[in-house]
């Protein structure tokens, strides 16, 4: 199936270069800590979202352990940093074997329950991911229990490093951005999103992508063509869990903490799907606008919440509902107003609009 | 080999499970004093699992939706029957019984109201428009799940809040060396009572005559004249409402509870469908009851493993039975 050229379908894909531009610039364009913060978080969060519609818009299967492959690769490389102290090595190792963790869990959770219903599959996905919070918060020998692990991230990457230095040999800056190790992290996180982001867009379009979007759309007849299903909704499992412990394991450097409630919880989890439901299933476009919109809202919604709130303080229950905390209320409603009026999310309904001939 | 296994199955088949489990255990823990207030431990939290999941279990299997949200049921109708036991004070703290129980039951009252009333508004408004489109299914409910429970948070606020119980469930039996606490020999009871109800609507009245038939069969129950889709609300009502009954129990078991009780109570609760298997409430049974043998046990003879133990139970009845062990649909 060729994709038809749209109006709509140009317009979301020029919004992605937009976003790729702004994050590519994004050091320079906002200079203060918390929007770097931000946008590092967008980039991580793109390439987890991605790999999650893969599973779920791509092959239409729903799996609740996608947080749980992102905490591999992320406590893969935060025990290993703590352990052997900062270094390259930790990190590549940590990564290698968050990799391999995942992808155990992924072979033996797919070939056990993708044969069944798709409602089993999210079930056990849901109960393996629950299990392995709380062996998480636990351990704390090895994960550091609900204080997570702090340790430190490799020597590029601390702030006093001199990545580029001028003549006196002081920090070189350019329009006032300093290329000191803080620079460098943003942009080793820009960098691997952006390989990640642009394998998995090469992926869809390859004709193994196009098995899966059979799978999706008529099962029974893939298998009937001649395509092993169970075989290949196990190996996109795989690949979306190797993503998503690579995507951890990045976070994990650029954060220099790795905890229950960064890498494993429910409502990480519950984050990412708003994201790719929000930005629209089945569309690679749809992973980078959600991600961008939740990111942005988490950060900067509650602050206009907050106003709100105190504005409304003598209305009986709206501050409550208003208050900061409560931003998730009004994101479910918008989520199931959504999934009833645009089950496309934004992206799907976007690129359908103003079809060109 | 066969013969055992045609023994087996005369005796009983999968239903003897939890009394293999409960032998095991036995010999695991020694002390039979121990074991026994393990063992009533483990049946009245099986019992409260089963209120909270026999209502999934044949939503499931009835109309093919499976409810993400059902966990909102549970932990709405434990903060409603703490609101109003906290309301009812004077009465639970008086020394009569009659009173005790009379606030108890206004709180039960409350909780099942709710849960009927819940069920309705959650069936027509939620689930009606996604029906037979699963991915959609699961999001709406996920989405709903998230709405409730931060409606929770906003109502009741995110610290613990405690639930009173009254005089006489307090305390417990000492027969011998063995200790029995009454609030679990109660909930035990009360489960057993509406599990022993429900199997007799079910298999007694000609209302649970066309669900089971419509569990079995759908289409074909539509096509000899029933209105399935009327009956399904039914069910959901019903479901929502044990659900919350189950929420209800499970407070006053607990005594502390957070607006985040519902979500970790649904994973258990999924377990137990899953190894019951959908759609019929002996299996549910079934499952609750292992699962909460199960978590006892394991939480008495290695702490750090009991969760892990209901999802090491799972894997190894899914290995054995895909379906689960009594799935109503074949």
């Amino acid at each position: 199936m060729t994709t038809k050229a749209t109006t709509g379908a140009l317009a979301i894909k020029g919004i992605v270069a937009l976003i790729g531009a702004l994050l590519l610039f994004a050091p320079f364009l906002f200079q203060d800590v918390r929007s770097l913060e931000v946008a590092a978080r967008i980039c991580i969060f793109i390439v987890l979202v991605a790999s999650f519609d893969l599973l779920i818009g791509y092959t239409g299967i729903v799996s609740f352990a996608h947080t749980m492959f992102f905490g591999f690769g992320a406590y893969g490389a935060a025990i290993l940093l703590k352990q052997m102290g900062p270094g390259w090595t930790p990190v590549i190792l940590g990564g290698l074997a968050g990799v391999a963790v995942s992808l155990v869990f992924a072979v033996a959770i797919g070939l056990l329950s993708l044969r069944v219903k798709a409602i089993f599959f999210a079930m056990i996905t849901l109960a393996a991911a629950s299990v392995v919070l709380v062996l998480a918060s636990q351990l704390s020998q090895f994960t550091g229990g609900e204080d997570g692990i702090t340790y430190r991230a490799p020597d590029l990457f601390k702030p006093a490093t001199k990545v580029l230095t001028d003549a006196d040999g002081k920090v070189l800056s350019l329009w006032g951005v300093k290329f000191n190790g803080k620079l460098a992290a943003y942009y080793f996180v820009f960098l691997s999103s952006l390989v990640l982001f642009l394998l998995m867009l090469r992926f869809v379009a390859s004709p193994l992508g196009t098995v899966l979007k059979a799978i999706r759309e008529n099962e029974a007849r893939a298998e009937a063509i001649g395509y092993r299903v169970v075989a290949y909704r196990t190996f996109i499992f795989c690949l979306s869990a190797t993503i998503a412990s690579l995507a951890g394991t990045v976070y994990a450097v650029w954060l220099k903490y790795t905890g229950p409630d960064t890498a494993l919880s429910f409502a990480f989890m519950i984050d990412i799907l708003l994201m790719v439901v929000i930005g629209g299933m089945g569309t690679m476009w749809g992973a980078v606008i959600g991600a961008v919109l939740m990111v942005v809202a988490q950060y900067y919604l509650r602050d206009l919440m907050g106003v709100a709130s105190e504005a409304m303080a003598g209305v009986p229950l709206l501050p409550e509902l208003m208050a900061p905390d409560r931003w998730l209320f009004w994101l479910g409603l918008i989520f199931i107003l959504l999934v009833y009026f645009f089950p496309k999310g934004i992206a799907g309904t976007a690129m359908e609009k103003g079809a060109r001939t | 080999m066969s013969t055992l296994s045609t023994t087996l199955g005369r005796m009983g088949g999968v239903n003897l499970l939890p009394f293999a489990v409960a032998a095991v255990a036995f010999l695991l823990i020694g002390a039979p004093s121990s074991w026994v207030t393990l063992t009533v431990a483990g049946l009245a939290m099986g019992m409260m699992l089963f209120l909270m999941a026999s209502g999934l279990s044949l939503v499931f299997g009835l109309m093919d939706v499976l409810n993400f949200g059902h966990s909102a049921f549970v932990s709405f109708g434990a903060f409603i029957s703490a609101t109003v036991l906290a309301g009812l004070g004077g009465w639970l703290a008086a020394d009569s019984w009659v009173l005790n129980s009379l606030a108890l039951a206004a709180s039960y009252l409350a909780a099942i109201c709710f849960g009927l009333v819940a069920g309705w508004f959650f069936e027509t408004v939620i689930i009606r428009p996604v029906y037979r489109d699963h991915l959609r299914q699961i999001l709406i409910t996920i989405g709903a799940m998230i709405v409730a429970e931060q409606t929770i948070l906003a109502f009741w606020g995110g610290t613990p809040y405690s639930v009173g119980r009254p005089h006489f469930l307090e305390g417990s039996w000492i027969i011998g060396d063995v200790s029995i606490e009454i609030y679990r020999a109660f909930a035990f009871a009360l489960g057993a009572a509406v599990f022993v109800m429900l199997y007799l609507v079910l298999n007694r009245t000609r209302i649970g005559l066309l669900i089971r038939a419509g569990v079995e069969n759908r289409e074909m129950v539509e096509a000899l004249g029933f209105r399935v889709d009327r009956l399904f609300i039914g069910v959901f009502m019903l479901g929502s409402a044990l659900a919350a009954l189950g929420g209800a129990m499970w407070a006053g078991y607990e005594t502390l509870i957070t607006p985040a009780l519902g979500a970790e109570l649904m994973i258990v609760v999924f377990i137990v469908v899953i190894i019951g298997g959908l759609g019929s409430i002996e299996g549910t049974l079934l499952g609750a009851i292992l699962v909460g043998l199960m978590a006892n046990y394991v939480g008495f003879l290695a702490p750090k493993l009991a969760l892990a133990s209901n999802m090491i139970l799972m894997v190894a009845i899914l290995l054995w039975r895909p379906n689960g062990l009594r799935p109503a649909v074949k």
